[in-house]
């Protein structure tokens, strides 16, 4: 499912149903060759960020969510899902955030 | 006394983490770092895999438009000499003084040194110029030797591996890893590296060493182009001795780390400190979070707030696309429960005579066992005492054993 937000670039992309995420939870989500992980904190906020650590690229959707921040799996760098910004070494390079939305029932990741 | 001027001694991931940590808590008096190195501050893990194997620049800790912003007086290059206590100043090598009001050593560690005939051609790595210098040496094709199979030497292995060097490990103890690791998961560490081709000695002691290779006690010859050795770290503790500092297998810390001298702090590989989990004797962690953690824990007790420390330690160890990960202190445990992750090795569960949780340990893809790990290192410093039965069970989420602990 794709469509266009009035007057804007961003395209709307189906990630899951929106009972598929748990709160406190975080997914994998692969499109045309990037990977991004999508999250739903425990107080029901929806958020995505790149999918892969910018320390050493492993999949942070296999980290350890906690309220708002994502550990990596790997070396236990930390970042803040809602901002992208790197709270905890050896990451220091942020993440790129992307716009979730909620609509009948789908997570939107919103991209372009 | 208020205090204006502090003085860091060692740009590791100890000092480096206590200089951010103080600019971020408000402090804006005058912090000078001083690094022995002369490198700009950089990862020290990265040195025996990506630095070997991709001849990769390690990963940069502080960089330049971080020490102008934050108005650090980086030392670059010159090592401290000696530790004024009575006239509150460190000496550089090249003459002149910096005195301090606040001082943190943050020396780190050294490696252990072999003695015995042939040993002046043994490589050691700790610093980049030793990665560099052994770099030269891991040529496809290449005999490489190792003596120890520790995480060092194991690291080292996959490394020289990966470049195509034939890579035999040699080892005092009958087997590898020692007793930080446990040794469901030291076999399972040893089986990988022997899938990798890895040929390995244990029991074994050198009696000497030449440019062609090294002798066994037992008379064996093992042809090697180069010798590495990682038979552990001693930590640095020169300038602390020198100047009457307490020393315990390391410099003797609290568990706020003060030194024997109010206005002396030591943190990282260079101290020893008693931890609130593991009983009252100091302890040693050589690790590289548990570094950075003190370093930043350290900077409240450096501006006037003694702050025990009590991050859970935790290392990892990255050979070949497995990872080694420990939370804890398995040496404190009683007996060991697994749990199947689906990977080569169970995840271990380290519990005491009383059930508490005081280490978990697992071997495999980061990807397959890092939550399970980090959710663990909560279990541990919530000093739960979870049923075995529920850790035994996979099809039990830990992290419902985390919320029954904090709910409790
Ligand atoms: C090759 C290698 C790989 C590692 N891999 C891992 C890993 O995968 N995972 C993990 O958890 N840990 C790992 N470690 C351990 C980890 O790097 C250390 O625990 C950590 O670096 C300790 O930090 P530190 O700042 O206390 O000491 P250090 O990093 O040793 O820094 C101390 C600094 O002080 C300097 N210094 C000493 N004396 C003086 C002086 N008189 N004047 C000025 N400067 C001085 C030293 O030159 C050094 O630069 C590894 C270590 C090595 C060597
Ligand atoms: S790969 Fe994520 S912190 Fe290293």
């Amino acid at each position: 499912m794709i469509s266009k937000e009035n007057d804007t670039m961003t395209q709307w992309i189906d990630v899951c149903a929106a009972d598929a995420l748990e709160p406190d939870d975080v997914i994998r989500f692969d499109h045309e060759g990037q990977t991004f992980a999508v999250y739903r904190t425990s107080d029901d906020a929806y958020c995505a960020t790149d999918g892969l650590c910018t320390h050493e690229q492993v999949h942070l959707a296999d980290g350890y969510l906690e309220g708002r921040i994502i550990e990596c799996p790997k070396h236990n760098g930390r970042f803040d899902i809602m901002t992208g910004a790197a709270k905890g070494a050896p990451a220091c390079i942020d993440l790129a955030t992307y716009p979730v939305k909620v609509a009948d029932e789908r997570v939107l990741i919103g991209l372009g | 006394m208020s205090i204006r001027r502090i003085v860091i001694i060692g740009a590791g991931a100890t000092g480096t983490a206590a200089t951010r940590a103080l600019r971020a808590s408000g402090f804006d008096g005058a912090l000078a770092l001083i690094d022995g190195e002369g490198e700009t501050p950089y990862e020290r893990p990265a040195l025996s895999k990506s630095v070997l194997t991709d001849a990769a620049d390690p990963p940069v800790l502080l960089d330049a438009a971080t020490i102008a912003r934050e108005a650090i007086d980086l030392v670059s290059g010159i090592p401290a000499a000696a530790i004024d206590r009575a006239a509150r100043c460190v000496t550089l090598a090249n003459g002149p003084a910096i005195s301090y009001d606040r001082l943190l050593i943050a020396t780190g560690a050294t490696p252990r040194r072999l003695t015995l005939p042939g040993a002046e051609r043994v490589y050691y790595l700790r610093n980049l110029a030793d990665a560099r210098a052994i770099r030269t040496r891991l040529v496809p094709g290449a005999a490489i030797a190792i003596v120890g199979g520790g995480l060092i030497g194991l690291e080292l292995a996959a490394s020289a591996r990966r470049l195509g060097c034939a890579v035999t490990v040699i080892e005092a103890a009958p087997r590898i890893l020692g007793r930080a690791v446990p040794a469901r998961l030291a076999a399972a560490i040893e089986a990988r590296h022997r899938a990798s081709g890895v040929a390995f000695h244990t029991s074994a002691t050198i009696a000497s060493i030449d440019g062609a290779g090294l002798r066994l006690d037992n008379d064996a010859w093992i042809g090697a182009d180069a010798v590495i050795a990682g038979i552990g770290v001693v930590p640095e503790t020169a300038l602390a001795g020198a100047a009457g500092l307490a020393l315990d297998n390391g410099i003797a810390v609290d568990a706020a780390f003060a030194t024997s001298d109010s206005a002396i702090f030591a943190a990282g590989d260079c101290c020893a400190l008693p931890h609130r989990l593991f009983g009252t004797a100091r302890l040693r962690f050589e690790s590289w979070r548990v570094a950075g953690d003190t370093g930043a824990c350290v900077a409240a007790t450096l501006l006037g707030v003694a702050r025990p420390f009590d991050a859970v330690p935790w290392f990892w160890s990255d050979q070949y696309d497995e990872t080694l990960q420990i939370a804890g202190m398995p040496q404190f445990g009683a007996r060991i429960v697994e749990r199947a992750t689906g990977t080569a090795a169970p995840m271990l569960f380290h519990l005491a005579a009383d059930g508490r949780l005081v280490a978990a340990a697992a071997f495999g893809p980061a990807g397959a066992i890092g939550r399970d790990i980090r959710i663990a290192e909560r279990l541990i410093a919530a000093c739960a005492h979870p049923a075995p039965e529920d850790l035994a069970d996979p099809s039990r989420p830990l992290k419902v054993l985390l919320r029954g602990t904090v709910a409790a």
